[in-house]
């Protein structure tokens, strides 16, 4: 029974793959990384204008979806090609004690930066161990 | 009982189907790869696309100084060269470090036709677009008849 899902599966992403500009989607690679006050992602996403860029934080999920945008002479063939889609996309559960409406972001260079905050209330708080 | 673990027959049609799709998914095989390509993966990806007047070349390097790229031309031997230093924040717990941190080169071998004279480049979002042009004696031309 498993076998079946696993087969039909595989067959959905070879047709993702021969359709590749419209719908074969990049994994972008990510950092994430925990301090006190919140969690920090940064993602490599190149070619991605702000404005073709799509997120989205609701109370579970956070969504990074991304168009890149590459400027070519007409009639260009491919030589060569590492990148052979357009669309990134990578999503994340979020967890509870996370801010999502403080979420901040920031686009530089290819370079997507999300800050979630904790919750105040949330935040680990250093416990004094006391002499006795 | 056993049946499954006896019919041999249906057990290489199976393998030999994947092969097929393996084969499908990432070319025949039989072409052996240029002398300077490099594993998949390597950073940054590169694309290098062909037109009638030149090639263009793309670097997917998110988050470089474009003034600490290092761009060099020999011949049709092209060589990018830099460094991405991704600062580790030492007060972190890290979930995932995916992002290629570290000094890089590339050797992209162009067409023999390319005009190592008129090459120019610029970085924007994240790509680094180097654009060439074919020496004019190798475009191709259109003869009128007299």
């Amino acid at each position: 029974m498993s076998d079946k899902q696993e087969v039909s599966k595989r067959d959905s992403t070879e047709i993702e793959r021969t359709d590749r500009d419209s719908s074969f989607v990049m994994l972008p690679p990510a950092d994430v990384f925990e301090d006190a006050e919140g969690i920090t992602l940064q993602l490599d996403i190149p070619g991605v204008a702000k404005d073709r860029l799509n997120l989205q934080a609701n109370k579970n999920t956070l969504l990074i979806e991304g168009t890149a945008r590459i400027e070519m002479p007409q009639g260009m063939e491919a030589l060569y090609a590492d990148v052979r889609s357009t669309l990134y996309r990578r999503s994340f559960v979020l967890s509870d004690e996370l801010e999502t409406d403080k979420t901040e972001a920031n686009l530089k260079d290819g370079v997507l930066t999300v800050r979630i905050p904790k919750r105040a209330e949330l935040r680990p708080r250093r416990i004094e161990v006391r002499a006795g | 009982m056993f049946g499954s673990l006896t019919n041999f027959e249906s057990l290489f049609e199976e393998f030999r189907r994947m092969e097929q799709q393996m084969d499908q998914l990432f070319g025949s095989g039989t072409q052996p790869p240029a002398i300077r390509s490099v594993a998949r993966g390597t950073f940054p990806p590169i694309n290098v696309g062909a037109a009638a007047d030149g090639i263009d070349v793309y670097l997917f390097a998110a988050g470089l100084d474009p003034k600490s790229i290092e761009l060099n031309i020999q011949r049709n031997l092209l060589t990018v060269a830099g460094e991405r230093q991704v600062p580790v924040n030492e007060n972190a717990t890290y979930y995932r470090q995916e992002r290629f941190s570290g000094p890089f080169r590339r050797v992209i071998a162009l067409p023999e036709d390319v005009d190592p004279d008129r090459v120019e480049a610029k970085y924007r979002d994240g790509v680094l677009q180097i654009t060439t042009r074919r020496r004019e004696s190798a475009k191709p031309r259109q003869i009128t008849i007299a």
